[in-house]
């Protein structure tokens, strides 16, 4: 049954920020369950914009308007509401952002404290541990639970985020360009962990890296100005690129 | 050659500020030297005998210390229901919406105005409504000087506390409503603690303001020299005692009136620095 309705489905979808220009123009596509899908293309070209569409962030902002639908499980989020979608969509940052009062354990919990559901201790302790490790930090940060978020090094606060978003159990994990602020080897570190991740979480992913979306994604979109030029398999669109547009862009002839 | 001399020049009026500091504090030590010699330091501090019968003479600064520091923290108490939801309302619910700025501009307009209009208004205005609803009979007292008070720093407090607030990142918020927070949640248990820090520090220094203010408290607090009994009753502050005697008195009394002013001095000071020193503190996180 699954398989028949998609997790996550873009139909006509636009976004504008102004009456007269579209930011996103009349996406449409089916993400797939279970795997990574990358969202490419230059800045500017709507990528991000597309993807904040999926948790209701435009919402929060009142000039934004977002048309068409968008199927999550075949229910249309645009008529949810919002904070009943932010709780099945999970989203991790450009730059890592644990809350800054908070420690490491209370990060981890911060949706279950925002949202004002109380935990016993142990049920804490279990999510907790359960959600660092599966972002493969339990180890490094065990002994020091207790510490403030901000304390750990770039990539150690990103995986903590992926943490304190996973902990929810989201149905879709969206992620912006979540390496773009870390070195090689903590980006190397999360493409790992989002390779292992897909396995229980379907991720959709905004990255201007092409080597990272060829790395880790098994679907790339390719966005440019607004449009979705090309949707399919990354190994097919690397080698095969159907579109003058993605080949110019993955040839890096524009970007 | 020219930039030496420019330079001098700046090192010249650069230099006159803590001349003139040091010269102030100077004044003030030398002045009030006689008064702590008199009567002791500790015991003029703790004394509550204000009398100048020839002969007879006895100060102590303990009256005018309540006085001020009850007024100062009947003002904050006052104070922090109105400016904290003014703080709230232009650093994050109408963050750069055309209401808020003209909310923080009528809110900085009010730090403009003259103490003295203060006093006038206390004065002519709210003290008949005391009168009226029976607070008190005479109308002026430590209540009335900390309405008015509390008025005079909401500016300050206001203003400030919005900066801190605007300045939480947005990666912030956003993190939180991604997680499924409501607005209410997300100002509650990510932006307060987050600029926590930096809306106490500036409550910090709208103490400092409301500590030295002299003219409107002298207007309305009354002028009676006895510790105040409860916060219906007059008394005195340290800035308002100094105002109401300076142009009469002359040796002990002055003295002592001087002594009263280095002591004030020495608090605000100290409630700037630990003010100011929390807001780099805070601007730095």
């Amino acid at each position: 049954m699954e398989s028949i309705i998609p997790i996550l489905e873009f139909k006509k979808t636009c976004v504008s920020y102004t009456k007269q220009t579209m930011a996103v123009k009349y996406v449409s596509a089916a993400i797939e369950r279970n795997t990574i899908t990358a969202i490419m293309g230059p800045s500017g070209c709507g990528k991000s914009t597309l993807l904040r569409a999926v948790n209701l962030m435009h919402n929060l902002y009142s000039n934004i308007r977002v048309d068409g639908e968008i199927l999550l499980n075949g229910e249309n989020i645009l008529l949810m509401e919002p904070i009943d979608v932010r709780r099945r969509v999970g989203m991790v940052f450009q730059r890592p952002a644990p809350f800054p009062t908070m420690s490491i354990y209370d990060n981890v919990l911060a949706g279950f404290a925002l949202n004002g559901i109380h935990l016993s201790k142990s049920k804490k302790d279990e999510i907790v541990e359960s959600n660092l490790k599966n972002v493969v930090l339990w180890d490094e940060v065990k002994d020091v639970l207790n510490k403030k978020g901000t304390f750990l090094s770039g990539g150690q606060q990103q995986r903590l985020c992926i943490a304190r978003a996973l902990a929810m159990k989201p149905d879709i994990l969206l992620m912006d360009e979540p390496t773009s602020a870390l070195d090689p080897i903590a980006t190397k570190r999360i493409e790992e962990l989002l390779l292992e991740l897909q396995k229980k979480v379907t991720i959709l992913v905004v990255t201007h890296n092409m080597g990272q979306a060829k790395r880790i994604s098994s679907r790339s979109m390719f966005m440019y100005l607004g449009e979705l030029v090309e949707y399919g398999d990354t190994e097919t669109m690397f080698s095969n690129p159907e579109h003058e547009r993605t080949k110019a862009y993955l040839i890096g002839k524009i970007g | 050659m020219n930039d030496k001399l420019y330079r001098t020049i700046l090192f010249i009026a650069a230099l006159t500020i803590p001349i003139v500091c040091g010269g102030v504090v100077y004044a003030l030590i030398t002045d009030a030297y006689d008064a702590f010699e008199h009567f002791g330091f500790f015991r003029f501090l703790t004394s509550s005998e204000w009398s100048y019968t020839e002969g007879a003479e006895q100060y102590g600064a303990l009256p005018f210390i309540t006085g001020t520091l009850l007024t100062t923290l009947l003002a904050l108490l006052f104070c922090i229901p109105f400016s904290l939801p003014v703080a709230f309302f232009v650093g994050e619910y109408f963050k750069g919406s055309r209401v808020a700025s003209i909310l923080s501009t009528v809110t900085d307009l009010l730090a403009g105005i003259p103490s003295i209009i203060y006093g006038l208004w206390g004065f002519y205005t709210l003290r008949p409504v005391i009168i009226t609803l029976n607070i008190s009979p005479q109308g002026s007292g430590i209540l009335t000087a900390s309405l008015v008070l509390a008025i005079m720093i909401v500016p300050y407090a206001a203003s400030l506390s919005a900066e801190f607030i605007k300045m939480v990142p947005n990666d912030l918020k956003e993190s939180a409503y991604s997680l499924g927070a409501t607005r209410a949640e997300v100002v509650r248990k990510i932006i307060f603690p987050v600029a926590g820090s930096g809306i106490f520090s500036s409550y910090i220094l709208a103490i400092g303001r409301a500590l030295g203010e002299t003219m409107t408290v002298t207007m309305l607090i009354g002028n009676t020299n006895n510790i105040p009994t409860s916060i219906t009753s007059t008394g005195n502050s340290m800035a308002s005692i100094i105002a109401n005697q300076f142009g009469e008195a002359d040796g002990l009394r002055l003295s002592s009136l001087i002594a009263i002013g280095l002591i004030l001095f020495l608090i605000t000071a100290v409630i700037n620095m630990i003010g100011k020193m929390m807001i780099k503190r805070a601007r730095i996180s």
